[in-house]
């Protein structure tokens, strides 16, 4: 026993600090130190924001208060895609450098970029409601999310058609970056086929918005990014300690059928 | 790289199609029931069904190649041969090209020749009739390539047969809408051409491309 965590010991030294930082086990010790920061920023961010949402920004003058539920809206949208880029940053980390830590954070970002797609899809049919008149219109912009929604739900659906995980994981990154490549694609066609979406008001121009709706709307991007990292950080935690209760239950059964 | 290797897996494929010509006979079959099924849906209104059988032909194309797709390394798969494949004197994203191209001319070739069978029965122009084979012919290619990554990451999975196309679907969205776009009559001026030349060049980039990560997947799946 002394003489295998020795030896752990001893691969410990040998790598560099990245390595340290992305070995699964390492990984757990420190993450944990995150959890609980991480969340209390997430929550402040979101007392704030949601109190500048509420009542500290103005109506808008055509929209009156349907426009606070941009607050939730483009936080939620730019997640969707935000999302989208860590699960191919992730994707290469996959292929290139073959770690199991670029298999859990690809896996555990599936569903919560799925989860703020849906979101964003939802909150923009009640927005649109009110202010074009209907819950859904054939948009660019629109047609493009619920595209990257079906993406979402397809690599879920492949995460679950797999039991080997590890093939999985290579598997699924091939077709994320595919995705990936294509996503440009997608939005630039389904753009030219039909556009109803306002542009976006937040360009390297300049911000076509006043001071007080677009501070409570960075505060709220703020809010769903830590958002995110906190659950992604909680999910890549419980995805490995689950691939560890595995590895234990497969080796306990080995024994007992040798045993027995 | 002599090309022998390569004319070698294209003709092999084709030559295994034709044998088993029930297969491709199935397809164009069911390429053609979608197109018949729909004036039972909608009612048999000869305007109606004039203006839109350019996107249900574009429609029963993309179901039947979707249909093709889990056929593609399966039977390869199941016998050994993509084992061996791996082994040749030329690349895996070589033989994935030959067998793309392969694929091509035992599933869509037949569907655009049956096209005008579909275009009789659904009141089309011969303009129009002219302008969907021209874009099937500029399109297809890219289906087809989608089609074989999609094959190739579920080829080891025993249930692949749904999630496949679930997989190519939405990444497969841009085909279909510079494909009909190609096709519209009453699209403003260049707007026609300009389609026709994004999906001849989607195409192209997808026949390019889609043989690298067609190999990469099937070395990934037998690590």
């Amino acid at each position: 026993m002394k003489k295998s965590s020795s030896a752990t010991e001893q691969t410990l030294k040998k790598m560099n600090w990245f390595d340290k930082l992305a070995h699964p086990g390492q990984f757990l010790k420190w993450s944990k130190y995150l959890v609980l920061p991480l969340t209390i920023i997430t929550i402040l961010l979101f007392t704030i924001g949601l109190w500048f949402a509420f009542f500290n920004s103005p109506e808008d003058y055509q929209m009156g208060d349907t426009v606070r539920i941009m607050y939730v809206h483009v936080p939620n949208a730019w997640l969707s895609q935000f999302t989208y880029m860590a699960m191919a940053v992730s994707a290469i980390g996959t292929l290139v450098w073959r770690h199991p830590i670029a298999d859990v954070s690809m896996k555990v970002a599936a569903p919560l970029g799925a989860a703020f797609t849906a979101i964003a899809l939802f909150t923009g049919s009640l927005w649109g409601r009110p202010t074009w008149g209907t819950f859904w219109e054939w948009d660019g912009r629109m047609t493009a999310t619920l595209i990257l929604l079906f993406m979402y739900l397809g690599l879920i659906a492949l995460w679950k058609s797999f039991d080997d995980q590890l093939r999985a994981a290579k598997l699924i990154a091939v077709l994320t970056l595919v995705g990936a490549v294509n996503i440009p694609i997608i939005k630039f066609s389904v753009d030219w086929w039909n556009t109803l979406h306002q542009s976006s008001s937040i360009s390297p121009s300049g911000i076509a918005m006043p001071p007080s709706i677009y501070i409570p709307l960075f505060v709220m991007m703020f809010a769903f990014t830590f958002l995110f990292i906190t659950l992604h950080i909680v999910g890549m935690r419980t995805e490995i300690l689950r691939r560890k209760a595995d590895a234990l239950e497969r080796k306990s059964l080995n024994q007992n059928e040798k045993r027995g | 790289m002599s090309m022998k290797p390569f004319n070698a897996i294209l003709i092999r494929d084709i030559k295994l199609a034709s044998r088993s010509f029930g297969d491709v006979l199935t397809l164009v079959l069911f390429f053609i029931m979608i197109g018949v099924i729909i004036p039972f849906a909608i009612g048999p209104n000869k305007m109606l069904l004039a203006s839109i059988a350019p996107g249900i032909i574009w429609m029963a194309a993309f179901l039947s190649s979707l249909l093709a797709i889990d056929r593609f390394f399966r039977a390869d798969f199941e016998d050994g041969s993509l084992l061996a494949m791996r082994h040749a004197n030329i690349s895996l994203s070589a033989i994935a090209f030959a067998k793309l191209i392969a694929l091509w001319v035992i599933t869509i070739l037949p569907l655009i020749i049956a096209t005008p069978i579909l275009a009789m029965m659904l009141f089309m122009d011969f303009e129009i009739l002219i302008r969907t084979i021209l874009s099937l012919l500029a399109g297809t290619p890219a289906l087809i390539a989608f089609g074989g990554i999609g094959a190739a990451i579920t080829v080891s999975l025993k249930r692949g047969g749904l999630i496949a196309p679930v997989l190519i679907l939405p990444i497969s969205i841009p085909i279909l809408i510079f494909g009909i776009s190609s096709i519209k009559a009453n699209a403003g001026i260049g707007v026609e051409s300009a389609a026709m030349l994004f999906l001849i060049a989607i195409s192209l980039l997808a026949m390019v491309f889609a043989p690298f990560a067609i190999a990469l997947a099937l070395r990934l799946d037998q690590e």
